[in-house]
């Protein structure tokens, strides 16, 4: 594992922009697969702060936007939070923010996550009303400790209910779905913020099951563990292609009892972790849970018979979503 | 005539049992919800949502699994708060039967339950409160930890147990 600063070393040189019809094909995941493998490593940065949540468990808000600039720093490779972000996202695309309230107020993507990342956003240059916070629904903002808002010059934030879905499906393998319409006509590109949580279902809620709070019926794609299920959402042109980058809050988590708030099981990582390779994103997270539910004495996922098999289909050859292999990963600790 | 009347008594007797049947003794739909100020200290702080089990994913998405297979027939929900600031979730289960019921408490249980005298069984941890009362399977989340929490948790699960 590198430093911090021999990362920004190696790092520095190297074009992020992400979202850009023009330039989505020769960079990120893209890139990675055409390079050699010494430089073809997946790029997943862990950023904690153990000072993220006080003695009485209360997140430190303030706290929250010196980790997101720590976080995506190291990156990018840019010390300054504007001109890293300015390698982040283009210019006079509508971005999105597909966060995660499915879990009620306890466990869900934080607003204080959202709004420091809002303002990165605008001092970069994209404008407010070229942001669209959304999930679901209402409740599922509300649970993030956000309102719905429509003013078009303003920051958006609203829900599938309101916009609806597509009449028309689309399909890849077992998948076939009605995609949100924020995804497919609102957005140009978005940016992934799901919450760390153990699920009943997939063992591990993450980046890439987040996209399920982007089609109409997901309950069509639980079974067999989400396998193959979560794999072939994100293979859908549409998922694959827009959505392009996470920063997946693990500030607060429940390694077990999960996806919905269970306060016996709840944990604080105080984390963000980040990257472009969903796949490797996921698998980084996946062992943080496995690492708190051995520390707990709680059996690991596999022996209660959910292990996230769909991470690995997600890396295989019909997929090709990202690695989960650690050897092509390059995991920084911040 | 008197076997006539015999029979019109016998009829008049099977009538009025059979009315009796359809209105009276018909089950009413139990609400388990406690309004506000029922509980002391409790304020119902929104509407009850109902979620058949086919449509319980959208409530809780992945926890349906299990649910679902321990017989849940539909869950009711509602927010509530204690003393403006405690925040809260009661989730009411009806399940098929108390076998149900039964194993999602028990799968619920860890080391660090305490056994509480709520229904026909119940756990407490810091921050929520479990248990059963034949079919019903009731769970109760707070978001926050404070020193009344565990108590409060207790109080308003007993003021849901009156009401089923």
């Amino acid at each position: 594992m590198k430093s911090r600063r021999e990362f920004i070393k190696t790092t520095a040189a190297g074009a992020l922009i992400l979202g850009s019809s023009a330039t989505a094909g020769k960079l990120g995941l893209a890139a990675m697969l055409d390079k050699p493998a010494d430089a073809a490593k997946s790029k997943v940065v862990v950023a904690r702060d153990a000072a993220l949540h006080d003695a009485s468990g209360q997140l430190d808000e303030k706290r929250v936007q010196d980790l997101l600039d720590r976080a995506i720093a190291a990156y990018t490779g840019r010390e300054k939070p504007v001109e890293a972000w300015k390698r982040i996202v283009p210019v006079g695309k509508v971005i999105g923010l597909k966060v995660n309230g499915l879990g009620g107020k306890g466990i869900s993507t934080h607003a204080a996550l959202v709004m420091a990342i809002c303002e990165r956003l605008q001092q970069a240059g994209v404008k407010a009303g070229e942001i669209i916070v959304w999930d679901r629904g209402a409740r599922d903002l509300s649970a993030c400790g956000m309102t719905v808002a429509t003013d078009p010059s303003r920051i958006r934030c609203y829900g599938n209910d309101v916009a609806g879905y597509e009449d028309q499906p689309v399909a890849f393998g077992t998948a076939k779905v009605n995609l949100a319409k924020i995804l497919t006509r609102d957005c140009e590109m978005v940016i992934n913020l799901p919450i760390l949580k153990d699920h009943g279902g997939a063992g591990v809620t993450f980046s890439m099951k987040n996209m399920y709070g982007v089609v109409q019926r997901p309950y069509e794609l639980h079974g067999n563990n989400c396998n193959p299920g979560v794999a072939d959402l994100n293979c859908i042109p549409t998922v694959r292609d827009k959505v392009r980058f996470t920063i997946g809050d693990a500030m607060t988590s429940v390694y077990n009892g999960g996806p919905g708030f269970h306060p016996e099981y709840l944990w604080q990582p105080n984390a963000l972790i980040v990257g472009e390779d969903r796949v490797a994103v996921d698998h980084t997270a996946w062992q943080m849970i496995e690492r708190k539910r051995a520390e707990a004495g709680v059996p690991t996922l596999e022996a209660a018979n959910r292990l996230p098999r769909y991470i690995a289909t997600a890396a295989d050859g019909e997929h090709r979503l990202g690695t989960n292999d650690p050897q092509r990963m390059h995991l920084m600790e911040v | 005539m008197v076997r006539l009347k015999y029979w019109m008594l016998a009829a008049m007797v099977i009538a009025v049992v059979v009315a009796a049947a359809a209105t009276g003794c018909k089950k009413h739909a139990v609400d388990p919800f406690p309004a506000s100020g029922a509980v002391t200290g409790w304020e119902k702080t929104s509407d009850t949502r109902t979620f058949e089990a086919k449509n319980l994913w959208q409530y809780i998405d992945g926890d349906a699994d299990q649910y679902i297979a321990a017989g849940v027939v539909s869950t009711s929900t509602s927010d509530y708060k204690y003393r403006g600031q405690l925040e809260a979730t009661v989730d009411v289960y009806t399940m098929g039967d108390a076998a149900g019921a039964r194993k999602i408490l028990e799968a619920a249980q860890t080391k660090d339950a305490k056994a509480v005298q709520v229904g026909d069984a119940g756990v407490a941890f810091a921050q929520s409160v479990i248990f059963r009362k034949g079919a019903t399977l009731v769970r109760i989340v707070a978001y926050e930890s404070t020193p009344d929490t565990p108590q409060a948790l207790l109080a308003l699960a007993q003021g849901v147990e009156g009401k089923l």
